[in-house]
């Protein structure tokens, strides 16, 4: 199947692409096709320079479901843990 | 019909509303007379796979084009960055893939040696643009390969795809072959037969084919979708599609 469920979440931070690092403005989060995983089905994130930056500029991971899920929940995880929340910067 | 020589490669395509998009061009060069087909591509983007399908019809006596439908987009980039950017962008808007293909249509037709039909085949994202074309374009004849997405709930719709394809269907304007796997979950197999019901409704000429052993993507070489038996039985079926309605 193709999926046109796609996610675009403005975010802030930076990404290392294959010119060094650079100022990330956006992730697009969607479950498809990937580019070169060897699955049918991936869960792909493109982190992008923002909407009108060379489109070269993004770094792209594409992770099998379960990955994908352990993942996120490491993310919530470590940002809920006391040590990160007593930082006040979430 | 086969081709001995062939030649291919990269042109500038002037789209139906004047604005250049790239494209790629394959054609017999042994042939006097031709059929043509327009090759669209699927969601992963404008790549080597379908560059290689527009070959493969040229090496079988059609002329083809590959419109970048992403071009605009990320011009100039390859295929992976010109996905991202597109879909980032909330995805090709139905009016835009028309004026890109009515583009290709138009320089096809004006091939030297080209017969002056048109057919038009789309893979994945490609088969539901296929279908869209077939009911607002003059083709002569269509093939659906797993087009998801033609069946769709209002809630599926969206400022880019504003109308299910499927609601379309009486406008239809030339034969369709289908093409689908059993295992696929979209179109799923309850969505080929919404598919079959609206067009023996209008009383469409069609044909279907759902493969066992197969899902989404199995003409697809490089993926581990890809199955040989159903893309074998697939490329046969499209050959006898074309040649009973673009040769000639």
């Amino acid at each position: 199947m193709c999926t046109y469920l796609t996610s675009t979440e403005k975010v802030a931070g930076t990404g290392l692409g294959a010119q060094g690092w650079f100022s990330i403005e956006q992730a697009v989060v969607y479950f498809d096709h990937p580019q070169e995983a060897p699955v049918e089905h991936a869960l792909c994130i493109d982190f992008r320079a923002g909407e009108h930056a060379d489109p070269s500029q993004r770094v792209s991971v594409e992770l099998d479901a379960r990955s994908a899920r352990t993942l996120a929940e490491s993310i919530l995880a470590t940002l809920a843990h006391d040590e990160v929340r007593a930082l006040g910067v979430d | 019909m086969s081709s001995d020589r062939i030649e291919a490669g990269t042109i500038t395509l002037t789209s139906g509303k004047g604005d250049e998009i790239e494209a790629y061009h394959a054609r017999p060069t042994d042939a006097e007379s031709y059929g043509s087909v327009v090759v669209i591509h699927h969601m992963p983007g404008y790549d080597s796979s379908t560059k290689e399908i527009a070959r493969r019809f040229a090496a079988h006596g059609y002329g083809a084009v590959v419109p970048n439908l992403f071009h605009r987009y990320a011009p100039g980039a390859n295929a992976g960055d010109g996905a991202a950017a597109a879909r980032a962008a909330g995805g090709v808007p139905d009016a835009q893939c028309l004026e890109d293909v009515a583009g290709a249509m138009a320089f096809l037709k004006a091939e030297p040696g080209a017969n002056g039909k048109v057919g038009v085949i789309g893979y994945c994202s490609g088969g539901r643009q296929s279908y869209l074309v077939a009911c607002n374009l003059d083709v002569d004849a269509a093939v659906v390969c797993y087009g998801g997405g033609i069946v769709a709930t209002p809630e599926q719709l969206t400022p880019e795809r504003p109308v299910a394809v499927i609601d379309m269907t009486k406008d239809l304007r030339c034969p369709m072959l289908g093409l689908f796997g059993i295992n696929d979950a979209n179109p799923a197999p309850e969505h080929t037969a919404r598919m079959e019901e609206e067009l023996k409704a209008h009383g469409k000429t069609y044909e279907f084919h759902t493969f066992d052993d197969a899902g989404h993507a199995f003409f697809w070489v490089e993926r581990p979708s890809y199955r040989s038996e159903a893309a074998r039985e697939g490329w046969h079926l499209i050959w006898e599609f074309y040649g009973k309605y673009l040769e000639g």
